[in-house]
C-alpha cells in the first residue's frame, strides 16, 4: 500500500507538467495582451513596451516556457503581475478559504444526499422517491447565482438567521495563522476562551456552503438511489431478508455498503470541481476564495497567478483521487491497491 | 391580518422616513459650512473588487484609489463634489509671470503616520521617484499615471526651495498641472517609510492623511483609524472598513440588513427599490465619463460631414437610455460631463428625425444608404455598461435610414490595440475623466496630435481650429479664458460631429440614512473625511 500511494504521489509530477505546459500555452496563445489589458485605455506605446520587457513578454515564447519551469522547479511560482506580489503568499491567503467552504459544501452534499438517495431507492416510485428526485433534478439545474441570491434574501434579510456573506464579522478582529477560519476561531477558543469568533465564523459558512453544497447533494443523491435500486436486486439482499435480517440492517449495512463505490467516485469527482467551481458563490457570498482569484487573473491574463492557482487545484484534485483509490479498497477489501 | 400590519407599519415608517431625510438633508448643508459632524463610529464601505495596491502612484485602478485617498493627502485637493481645486498640503500657490514655474508655500506642523515631519523633502522624494531614473526608489515603478498624465514633459524639476517651500519647474506652460496635483497619484509619500518598506510600501502606505492604515486582508477587507493628530478637524469616523462584496445586488441586500453603510456600484435594476427603502438614500450625480460613437474619418465615406450628422440624427438616444443605462445615464450631447467647468450647455444636441438623416445622406451622394461596420466592446465599461446591447439597438436605427451595419466586438485588449491603429469604421468606446481638467477629455480624445495610432483620437478627426483652440488653452492659466476657448470648442465638435455622443453615465450611491456628509466626487474619489454617523 505505501508503495502503491508513493507512486501515485510520483505520477503527479507527469500530470502537473502537463497541466503547467497545457495552461501556459493556452493563455499565451489566447488573444489578449496582458500589457494592454493592464493599461486599458489610456497606455501610449512607449509604457506598453516597457511593461511588456517588465514582463518578459518581449522574448520568444519557448524562453518564456522554460523560463517559467525553472522556476517552478525551485517551487517559486512567481509575481502576480497585477499586484506584484508573491503568488504563493496569494495562494496562501485565498486557498484555505475555498478549501473550507468546499470541504463544509461536501459534508452536507455527502450526508444529505446518501440519506436522499438511500430513502428514494427503498421507497421507489412512492411519493417519497418522486418528489426527492424531482427535487434533485431542481438542485443539479439551479444556477449556482440565483439560488445563492434567494438564500440570502430568505435567511439573511428576511429571517435574520445568518449574515449575507464574508467570512467572519467585520468588525471583529482575530489573529489568522492557518487562514482556516474554522481551525483560527478554534485557536482562538483555547487560547482566550472566547467563542465569538468561532461562532461568527459558523454562522457565516453556512449559507455559502448549502448554495455550493446543492448540485453536489443532487448529483450525489441521484447516484445513491441508482447504485443502491442495483444492488437491492441483487441475490445476496433477498437471501439476507429472506433469512429475516431486519430490513433497516439489510439495506444499511449490507446494501450501502456495497452501493457505496460509484458513490465515493462521484463525491471525488464533485469535491474536484467544487475547488474550481465555487467562483459565483464565492463572488455572491463576498467570499474570498481562490475561484474568484483565479478568474480575475484570467481576465487580466495575470500568468503567474493563472498557473499557480491551477497548479495548486490540480495537486489537489490528484491527492483526492488517490484518497478515493484508497477508500475503495476500505471499502471493497476485493480491489487492491498495487 | 399579519399581512397587514406590516404593510401598515412601513407605511408608518415611510411616513415618518420622509420629512427626516429632508431634515437630515439640511443639516448636511449646514454641516458642509460649520463642519460639525458627530465624532465616532465604524463606517463600512462596500465595494465590488479588492485594492491592486496601496501606494498611489503605482496603480490605476478606482479600488487602489479608495484605500489610497484615505491615507494620503495632496498639495491641492479637489472641493467636495467639485472639479475646482484647493489648497491642502499646500497653503497657497503662485504662478510666475512666464507660466514656468509654481511656487508652493506648505502647511507647518503635520506629521506622517509614521511619526516623521512633513516637509519639501517629502514633496521633492514623492515626485522624483517617479521620473528620476537615478532615484533610489525609481524602480518600484512602472509609475503609470505620471507616464498617463505625460508629467515628464510638463514637469522639470521639483526644488526644495527651503522646508516648508517647494517649486515646480514646467517645461512649459501648462494649465491641467494644477488639477493633476490633485489626483491620487501625486498623494505625499512619507520618504521614511517608503526607505524602511521598499516594495511593501503599497502592502502598508503611510501618509499624512484622515485615516492610517491598520490591515489588509485580502480580497475581503481594509481596515483603517482616525488620524488623530490631522491638520483638518472634519475627521469624524473612528474606523473605515473597506469591504469587498462582488455581487452588486449581494452588496445591496447587505445594505437592507444593515451590514454596511454605503454600497459602491449598484446594479440599476435595484435603484428604484433602493430609493423605496425608507431606511436607504440615494446620491446621484452625473460622472465625470462619457460614452460615444467614433466615426473613422480616414475611412469613406465617414470623411464627409454630411454622413456624420445623418448618422447623429439617425439614433434615438432616449431609446437607448431607457433600454441600456435606465436611471444610471443620461443622454450625452457634448464629448465633456456637465459636472465639468467649462461644459457648454448653449449646445444643441441632434434630434431624432430620420427624415432629415435620409436628405442629408442623399445629399452627400448616398440616397440608398452604404454598409459597415459597427464596432462594441465586449466588456462593461463605466460609461457604457452594455456596448452590444446599444450597437443592436443602432444598428436597427440605422437600418431605418438605409445603412446596414455588422456588429463586430473582440476580446478586450484586441479592441483597444485595432482601434487604436483605427482598423474600424465607427467603434464605441468611452472615457472616465482624471483631473476634472477639460483638457483632460478634449486634448486626449480630439485633438489632431492624439490622431496618430495609437490613437486616443479613434475618430481620427483633425480639425485645426478646434486643435488650436485647445492648444492656447492648454497654455493659459486664467480659467475664465479657458472657459471661453473650450466652450467655443464644443460648438466646433458638435457641427462637425466626429462622435456620436451617447450618454454620461449617473453615479449612484446608496447608503444608509445615518451616514452623512458624503459627497460624490466627479473624479470618481470616495472620500470619507468629512462623513459621520448620525446615531
Amino acid at each position: 500500500m505505501g508503495k502503491y500511494i508513493l507512486k501515485r504521489l510520483g505520477l503527479l509530477i507527469p500530470t502537473l507538467l502537463g497541466v503547467i505546459t497545457l495552461v501556459f500555452f493556452m493563455i499565451a496563445l489566447s488573444p489578449g495582451d496582458p500589457a494592454r489589458v493592464m493599461l486599458g485605455e489610456r497606455a501610449s506605446a512607449e509604457q506598453l513596451a516597457r511593461l511588456r520587457a517588465d514582463m518578459g513578454l518581449d522574448r520568444p515564447l519557448h524562453q518564456q516556457y522554460f523560463s517559467y519551469l525553472g522556476r517552478i522547479a525551485h517551487f517559486d511560482l512567481g509575481k502576480s503581475i497585477t499586484t506584484g506580489r508573491p503568488v504563493v503568499k496569494e495562494i496562501m491567503e485565498l486557498f484555505p478559504a475555498t478549501m473550507e467552504l468546499a470541504f463544509f459544501a461536501m459534508l452536507i452534499a455527502s450526508v444529505a444526499g446518501i440519506i436522499i438517495g438511500v430513502i428514494s431507492a427503498t421507497r421507489r416510485n412512492t411519493m417519497v422517491d418522486y418528489v426527492s428526485m424531482v427535487g434533485a433534478l431542481f438542485g443539479v439545474s439551479m444556477p449556482v447565482f440565483w439560488l445563492g441570491l434567494v438564500l440570502i434574501m430568505i435567511f439573511s434579510v428576511f429571517f435574520d438567521f445568518f449574515p449575507t456573506g464574508g467570512r467572519m464579522n467585520i468588525r471583529y478582529y482575530m489573529e489568522t495563522i492557518t487562514n482556516f477560519y474554522l481551525i483560527d476561531s478554534l485557536i482562538a477558543v483555547f487560547k482566550t476562551g472566547d467563542w465569538h469568533y468561532l461562532g461568527s465564523a459558523l454562522k457565516h459558512l453556512i449559507l455559502p456552503a448549502v448554495a455550493l453544497g446543492t448540485i453536489p447533494l443532487a448529483i450525489i443523491a441521484r447516484t445513491t438511489r441508482s447504485s443502491m435500486l442495483e444492488v437491492l436486486k441483487q441475490d445476496y439482499v433477498k437471501t439476507a431478508r429472506a433469512a429475516g435480517i431486519p430490513e433497516r440492517k439489510v439495506v444499511y449495512r449490507y446494501a450501502l455498503k456495497n452501493a457505496l463505490l460509484p458513490i465515493i467516485t462521484v463525491i471525488g469527482i464533485q469535491f474536484g470541481l467544487l475547488l474550481s467551481g465555487a467562483i459565483l458563490t464565492e463572488t455572491i457570498f463576498a467570499w474570498p476564495g481562490i475561484g474568484k482569484w483565479i478568474y480575475h487573473s484570467i481576465s487580466a491574463r495575470d500568468y503567474p497567478a493563472v498557473q499557480g492557482g491551477i497548479i495548486v487545484i490540480s495537486t489537489v484534485f490528484v491527492l483526492i483521487n488517490l484518497l478515493v483509490d484508497i477508500l475503495y479498497s476500505v471499502v471493497n477489501p476485493k480491489v487492491r491497491l498495487k | 391580518m399579519k399581512r397587514s400590519i406590516m404593510f401598515l407599519s412601513i407605511a408608518l415608517v415611510l411616513l415618518l422616513a420622509v420629512p427626516m431625510a429632508f431634515a437630515g438633508g439640511e443639516k448636511e448643508a449646514a454641516s458642509s459650512a460649520g463642519g460639525d459632524g458627530k465624532m465616532g463610529g465604524t463606517l463600512v464601505f462596500a465595494r465590488s473588487g479588492d485594492s491592486v495596491g496601496l501606494d498611489p502612484a503605482r496603480e490605476t485602478d478606482g479600488e487602489s484609489f479608495y484605500g489610497a485617498t484615505a491615507v494620503f493627502d495632496n498639495l491641492v485637493e479637489f472641493v467636495p463634489g467639485k472639479t475646482e481645486v484647493r489648497p491642502a498640503l499646500a497653503e497657497s500657490w503662485e504662478v510666475a509671470d512666464d507660466n514656468l514655474s509654481v511656487t508652493f508655500k506648505l502647511r507647518r506642523g503635520v506629521k506622517f503616520h509614521d511619526g516623521t515631519d512633513f516637509t519639501a523633502d517629502a514633496v521633492v522624494f514623492t515626485f522624483e521617484r517617479q521620473f528620476k531614473e537615478d532615484h533610489p526608489y525609481y524602480n518600484l515603478g512602472p509609475w503609470k499615471y505620471w507616464g498617463y498624465m505625460d508629467m515628464s514633459n510638463i514637469v522639470d524639476e521639483v526644488v526644495a526651495v527651503d522646508d516648508y517651500t517647494v517649486r515646480f519647474d514646467l517645461k512649459k506652460p501648462e494649465a491641467p498641472f494644477l488639477a493633476n496635483l490633485a489626483m491620487d497619484f501625486a498623494g505625499i509619500v512619507s520618504p521614511a517609510a517608503v526607505e524602511k518598506l521598499g516594495e511593501d510600501f503599497k502592502n502598508k502606505p503611510v501618509g499624512t492623511g484622515p485615516f492610517k492604515f491598520v490591515e489588509w486582508r485580502k480580497d475581503d477587507a481594509i481596515i483603517f483609524e482616525r488620524n488623530k493628530d490631522y491638520w483638518a478637524d472634519d475627521v469624524y469616523l473612528d474606523r473605515l472598513i473597506l469591504r469587498v462584496i462582488p455581487d452588486a445586488t449581494a452588496r445591496w441586500l447587505a445594505l437592507q440588513k444593515g451590514e454596511v453603510d454605503v454600497v459602491d456600484f449598484p446594479s440599476a435594476q435595484d435603484l428604484q427599490a433602493m430609493k423605496n427603502d425608507p431606511k436607504v438614500k440615494v446620491m446621484q450625480q452625473e460622472g465625470l465619463n462619457v460614452g460615444y460613437l467614433a466615426f473613422n474619418t480616414t475611412k469613406k465615406p465617414f470623411d464627409n460631414k454630411l454622413v456624420r450628422q445623418a448618422l447623429n440624427y439617425a439614433i434615438n438616444k432616449e431609446e437607448i437610455i431607457t433600454a441600456v443605462y435606465g436611471s444610471a445615464g443620461t443622454p450625452a450631447k457634448n464629448p465633456l460631463p456637465p459636472t465639468m467647468w467649462s461644459y457648454n450647455d448653449d449646445i444643441k444636441d441632434y434630434p431624432y428625425d430620420p427624415a432629415k438623416a435620409k436628405q442629408l445622406l442623399a445629399q452627400a451622394g448616398f440616397p440608398n444608404g452604404f454598409s459597415t461596420q459597427l464596432w462594441a466592446m465586449p466588456v462593461a465599461r463605466p460609461y457604457n455598461p452594455n456596448a452590444r446591447k446599444i450597437a443592436e439597438i443602432m444598428q436597427a436605427q440605422f437600418a431605418e435610414i438605409g445603412v446596414q451595419t455588422d456588429i463586430v466586438s473582440y476580446e478586450w485588449g484586441t479592441y483597444l490595440d485595432k482601434t487604436d491603429n483605427l482598423e474600424h469604421d465607427m467603434a464605441m468606446l468611452g472615457w472616465t475623466g482624471d483631473n476634472g481638467d477639460p483638457d483632460n477629455f478634449l486634448w486626449v480624445l480630439l485633438s489632431a496630435p492624439a490622431a496618430e495610432p495609437p490613437a486616443g483620437n479613434i475618430a481620427a478627426w483633425k480639425n485645426a481650429e478646434f486643435t488650436a483652440l485647445l492648444a492656447e488653452a492648454k497654455e493659459t492659466m486664467d480659467q475664465a479664458r479657458r472657459t471661453e476657448l473650450y466652450r467655443k470648442a464644443q460648438e466646433i465638435f458638435k457641427e462637425e460631429a466626429p462622435w456620436l455622443t451617447i450618454a454620461h453615465s449617473v453615479v449612484s450611491i446608496p447608503m444608509k440614512n445615518s451616514v452623512q456628509g458624503f459627497h460624490i466626487y466627479p473624479t470618481g474619489k470616495r472620500v470619507f473625511r468629512g462623513v459621520w454617523i448620525e446615531k
